[in-house]
């Protein structure tokens, strides 16, 4: 058990101040705007719940809120299990394992904004080795709504799905040889080994890779930027970059950050679930 | 478990498919524009360096890459400074709010980022810090502070507690612990916190966008505003792209390892 000691807030002061100056202010700020009409020299007038029935009522918001959210399911739909399927023929020792963590790491620090460049440079029919190959069948991203949701989720998937397949990774290679040992002395299928010994094992991981997944798409905003500029489909933050009145814009940022704060609630139990319970940490995962 | 013998298949075209529009990024920083808009080629006719010359010379290039690397340099030091004794504090004892504060540090993690440049705007601006260094180094605390002080306290607490019982009955005072001891048991986690403030803060667009956008602007706010533009030089901007890949591909290799456990916090 962790000791009672009240001085600990000494220690945690700095980034308490910190994060306050960089969350709590700007959010406070925020909150000031979406209950105020920001009128002509900057007057203002309190509106009251206006700008929030406004935001709930348009139908632009339901419409990019349904669009992050069909997103963010494809994206788990394809990004988990082509995760785990990398995840479990990676090789185990050799030279193949830090092939393949280092390359495989290297989207994922890509500047986002890079991202988006680098498959815009690939995807456009002109002047792109993806857009050329593809222009014969009809394919155009700039034109075809459908083209370009295909391209933002096949970038996703390039993007992200080493996050997933790391993760899993991790959760894979901490199951201890003796469990295998067992399942062979039992005459256990490959099948069963991986829904009985590996998926368990990896749950905990899996669980962190599809929240941290699903967030990232839910707030998705420079790589679509990127490639359509703005264009079609709409997601909740270029809807909001693109609304222009301050108190509407305000409001929408709460209803988005409240949506995601219930988010991490639920990411936040499951980080700390078995907590206090002993646990190898500390060493390579 | 023994895998099948193909098993390295999957990896293999999984790695294809990543290095594939990776490659043609590469290409075509060699290529010239004229073969980039009017011949569709495979490998560049030749090899010029024209586009890295060309981005080498130019002071506003230049410019921009010193800016980024400056702020993401200041904002790494800052959140692993201030994350250490606060991740000490949340791994070694009990204190009250300590849950809700841990939560509440999460949530800065999680929030979208466009949600916070419109009254980060307003704020630097009020502080006179808009359009510096120091500014975009401040706000990219909002998630990275949060992400070290997870990490970190994932790696303290494998440091067992009778370490600093023992320090402290041998007439250490808390800093000299800390500082003498205790760092140097954690300088793995010191490492890979340090790493994912520096890419998390280098492959964010938005927050560094909105707050430096003249005299410090960031390379992607360059590469954005040079890549929308009508009459687009594809070569240079594909040979800026190339080199904003470097940074990244330099440091993976020393926290390959430890990928996993810094996204998942800490937690794996």
């Amino acid at each position: 058990m962790k000791p009672v000691n009240q001085r600990a807030w000494f220690l945690v002061a700095p980034v308490l101040l910190l994060v306050a100056f960089t969350a709590i202010i700007p959010l406070m700020t925020v909150v000031n705007y979406s209950v105020q009409y920001v009128g002509m020299n900057t007057q203002f007038h309190w509106v009251g719940d206006l700008w929030f029935r406004e935001v709930l009522a348009s139908e632009k918001f339901w419409n990019a809120l349904w669009r992050n959210l069909v997103f963010s399911g494809i994206i788990l739909m394809i990004q988990i299990p082509l995760g785990v399927l990398i995840a479990l023929n990676m090789p185990r020792k050799g030279w193949g394992v830090p092939v393949c963590l280092v390359v495989m790491a290297l989207p994922l620090l890509i500047p986002w904004y890079v991202v988006g460049m680098i498959w815009q440079m690939f995807g456009r029919v002109d002047i792109g080795l993806f857009g050329v190959m593809l222009r014969d069948f009809g394919y155009n991203y700039e034109n075809d709504p459908i083209d370009a949701w295909f391209t933002l989720v096949l970038m996703d998937t390039w993007h992200w799905t080493s996050l997933v397949a790391l993760l899993a990774y991790a959760g894979l290679v901490s199951i201890p040889d003796a469990y295998y040992q067992a399942a062979r002395i039992d005459g256990a299928s490959r099948w069963q080994v991986f829904r009985h010994i590996q998926l368990p094992k990896m749950a905990r991981v899996l669980t962190i890779a599809v929240l941290l997944r699903f967030m990232d798409s839910f707030m998705i905003f420079t790589e679509p930027f990127a490639v359509i500029a703005g264009g079609d489909p709409v997601f909740l933050s270029t809807e909001l970059k693109q609304t222009v009145e301050l108190g509407q814009k305000a409001a929408m940022s709460l209803i988005y950050f409240l949506i995601i704060l219930l988010m991490s609630w639920v990411f936040y139990t499951v980080m700390t679930r078995d907590d206090g319970e002993p646990r190898q940490r500390g060493g390579a995962s | 478990m023994k895998q099948s013998r193909f098993a390295w298949i999957v990896p293999a075209i999984y790695i294809l498919f990543l290095l594939t529009p990776i490659y043609w990024l590469v290409a075509m920083s060699f290529k010239t524009n004229v073969e980039i808009t009017t011949r569709f080629t495979l490998l560049p006719e030749t090899f010029n360096f024209d586009n890295y010359i060309k981005v080498f010379t130019d002071q506003k290039w230049r410019d921009v890459f010193a800016n980024s690397i400056i702020y993401v340099g200041l904002n790494t030091i800052i959140s692993v400074a201030v994350a250490l004794p606060a991740a000490y504090a949340f791994s070694r004892y009990k204190f009250f709010g300590d849950k809700h504060l841990f939560f509440w540090l999460l949530t800065n993690r999680m929030a979208p980022a466009a949600v916070f440049t419109l009254p980060f705007f307003q704020l630097y601006s009020a502080f006179g810090l808009f359009d510096t260094h120091i500014a975009v180094a401040l706000a990219h605390c909002l998630f990275n502070v949060p992400l070290a002080v997870w990490i970190l306290e994932g790696f303290m607490s494998g440091v067992p507690r009778e370490i600093d019982e023992t320090a402290y009955i041998d007439g250490h005072s808390f800093p000299s612990f800390f500082v003498k001891i205790f760092m140097p048991l954690i300088a793995s986690g010191i490492g890979v916190a340090a790493f994912f403030c520096f890419m998390f803060s280098w492959v964010e667009y938005l927050i560094a966008d909105s707050l430096a956008r003249s005299t410090v602007m960031p390379i992607t706010t360059r590469l954005q505003a040079l890549s929308q533009a009508s009459g687009t030089d594809w070569g240079v901007l594909a040979a800026a792209g190339t080199l904003t890949l470097i940074p990244g591909a330099i440091v993976i290799w020393f926290v390959r390892n430890y990928i996993a456990k810094g996204f998942a916090l800490g937690r794996v």
